[in-house]
């Protein structure tokens, strides 16, 4: 097993490496890193909309629209994606039996394109929102930001690409001959699934970036009614690329849990062929839905009516993957260590995110929901509900394989507590408060709506057990990557028995058939 | 493989419920869409950031707007600079406001009483102030 912080190494031998598993810790670390940042401006949002009419930590509501944009692209391009890249980086040349990913220097290539992705957003801090609708984006948001904002999501779409390119050619081609297809663990498979799903939907993403920038520039009318144009056909080219990706999002850390729920319930997975069926679904089904971010454009019937049942075609999948993860927990002898516990809390709130999504696509309750905090709370309990917990599990899960030592199970506990707790506070009530009708990215609101009042201070209080549960979580990591206490290579978890971790060397099978 | 009855059985009702949902959503949808013949048509303008609304003769209003209780009225919603979004919250009122498009949505409201009116799509610094107030009072026949 490849322990890489073990014995300490120079810093730069890590950064300048093509090898796997380094180039997952940059994604890994580079990831956390943004995830603390945009953590930090969501709760600047948060503890802002405390109290109506009070400029609390934001002055302006320009400011406000500038960290609500960075907030979301942050988390979604700089965090949720090179997280997901990282420990797929990290497991899939092992899980297919491979040396390394298919093309190492492009490998690190790809990684080193997200902090320079990265700086562009952050310098340039737009205030266009993550999905930069046009005309706003287009008339509306004079000078560098949104350029920088524009040259910033291409070179991560790019990065995006190239290490999709590089899973797809490692799992299908650098598998070992032994290993049949439909025997590649569960998690390599949606890495597979995701990476085929971006090839086919980010390049679309790519070129609406490139007639936003052209409108932007004046040279074309893409967007622009009066030279021709429809800034609805943006929304189509946005949401043609992230309703799929939204789905690129969510299913490695569904992959996540499939590593962790057979291992700690001690049973072997209810139905690999299950798994599998759900992940292709799901990549298929994924791209004939986008239409329902906009039901209220001036959509007719019709169209309504297809893109909905697109929707809810894609549910059945999901549920498949719910399905098979109590079905392989049922009559097991389960280890509730910090790993599963983040497992099967994330499987939860996976469920609650997935039914509140069933009331959206239903086209008459999503004129109700649109562009209220209910999507906000929605799209967060997949997020953080389902998305961040699965994250966490995994890393709970590969620390003792990556520093040799364990982490505290006592705080693992604290951290579970509170992000379960915050993370229901937060998100749940957003649900209510979109139904008590209060829209999105509003700098402020009326002090006499109380409604709006309480509910938005509960859900401050909930970001902040949240935010709490996070500091709690890396003082955990960083504390106990030095100073913890050595762990039991053979089966740090003491799960015992034959479930064997494939990436151990003394594995003699080596993949999955456990 | 190891399928089991047990997820045919499971994977069915998630599929019962879900055809009932969009079977539902179909009919209901349905029903909303279909504007009144007799509904009376009230321009409305989003523009950065106030709403402002002519009504059939001609009267033009601006972030108010007077409407009678039980008779119905027909929004033709335009858009004169980036996209909004018109709702009146209390009604389900709620329909994108598009440069180069115009929108209908349609209601007829059945109490008397002042009800906000708000952007629902992001459209810059003024977003959140772009409130405005629906009055309705009782109808004249």
């Amino acid at each position: 097993m490849v322990l890489e912080l073990r014995k300490p190494r120079p810093v730069w031998q890590i950064m300048f490496s093509t090898h796997h598993t380094d180039v997952a810790l940059l994604y890994t670390i580079t990831g956390m890193a943004f995830l603390f940042m945009a953590g930090v401006l969501a709760l600047m949002i948060r503890t802002h909309l405390f109290f109506p009419g009070q400029a609390i930590l934001i002055s302006d509501p320009a400011t406000f629209n500038r960290i609500f944009t960075v907030h979301g692209l942050t988390m979604l391009f700089l965090f949720a994606l090179p997280f997901a890249a990282g420990i797929g980086n990290y497991l899939v040349p092992i899980m297919v039996r491979y040396k390394d990913m298919a093309y190492p220097k492009l490998n690190a290539v790809a990684f080193w394109m997200n902090p320079i992705g990265g700086a562009l957003l952050w310098l340039g801090f737009s205030d266009t929102s993550w999905v930069s609708y046009a005309p706003y984006s287009v008339i509306r948001a004079p000078g560098p930001a949104a350029d920088m904002m524009i040259f910033g999501l291409k070179i991560l779409g790019i990065s995006s690409i190239l290490s999709s390119i590089n899973f797809i050619v490692t799992i299908l081609k650098c598998k070992h001959p032994d290993l049949p297809l439909r025997q590649v663990p569960l998690f390599a498979w949606s890495i597979l699934t995701v990476s085929l799903m971006t090839v086919v939907a980010m390049p679309t993403y790519a070129a609406s970036l490139i007639m936003l920038l052209t409108d932007r520039l004046g040279v074309s009318g893409f967007f622009n009614p009066s030279l021709g144009g429809d800034p609805i056909a943006y929304l189509h080219l946005f949401w043609f690329t992230f309703h799929p990706e939204v789905y690129i999002f969510l299913l490695p850390a569904i992959g996540m849990m499939y590593e962790l729920i057979p291992r700690f319930s001690r049973k072997p997975l209810f139905s690999q062929g299950s798994g599998v069926f759900a992940f292709v679904m799901l990549g298929l089904i994924g791209f004939a839905s986008w239409g329902h971010h906009m039901y209220s454009t001036g959509m007719d019937f019709t169209t309504k009516v297809v893109f909905m049942i697109g929707t809810l075609a894609a549910v059945p999948a999901s549920g498949m993957h719910v399905f098979n993860f109590l079905a392989t927990m049922w009559g097991g002898r389960i280890r509730f260590a910090a790993p599963m516990k983040f497992a099967v809390g994330g499987i939860a709130l996976f469920f609650s995110a997935g039914a509140g999504g069933v009331l959206n696509s239903a086209m008459p309750l999503d004129f109700i929901t649109h562009g209220t905090y209910w999507v906000v709370g929605h799209m967060h309990l997949f997020l953080t509900g389902t998305i961040a917990f699965g994250f966490v599990a995994m890393m709970y899960y590969m620390f003792p394989f990556i520093t040799g030592r364990m982490y505290s199970e006592k705080l693992a506990n604290i951290h579970f507590i509170m992000m379960m707790w915050g993370t229901v506070q937060v998100f749940f009530t957003q649900h209510l408060l979109g139904l008590e009708g209060m829209a999105r990215r509003i700098y402020d609101y009326p002090p006499e709506f109380t409604s709006w009042v309480q509910l938005n201070q509960i859900a401050t209080v909930g970001a902040w057990i949240l935010g709490g549960s996070f500091v709690i979580f890396l003082a955990n990591l960083i504390y106990h990557s030095a100073k913890g206490k050595e762990a039991n290579m053979d089966d740090p978890f003491g799960l015992g028995g034959k479930y064997y971790y494939p990436y151990q060397a003394k594995n003699p099978t080596h993949h999955t058939g456990y | 493989m190891g399928h089991d009855t047990a997820e045919w059985v499971f994977v069915a009702i998630v599929i019962a419920i879900l055809f009932y949902v969009g079977v539902d959503s179909w009919i209901v949808q349905k029903e909303v869409e279909e504007i009144p013949a007799d509904a009376e048509v009230i321009k409305v303008t989003g523009q950065q950031w106030f709403w402002s609304f002519e009504h059939a003769d001609g009267t033009k209003e601006k972030i108010t707007l007077h409407l009678q209780k039980g008779h119905a009225y027909n929004f033709e919603i335009y858009a004169k600079d980036v996209m909004h979004s018109f709702n009146i919250p209390d009604y389900v009122v709620f329909e994108d406001a598009v440069p180069g498009h115009v929108n209908h949505a349609w209601f007829s409201p059945d109490q008397v009483g002042e009800f906000p009116i708000q952007c629902r799509e992001y459209c810059g610094i003024g977003h959140y102030q772009m409130r405005g107030s629906l009055v309705v009072e009782e109808g004249k026949s």
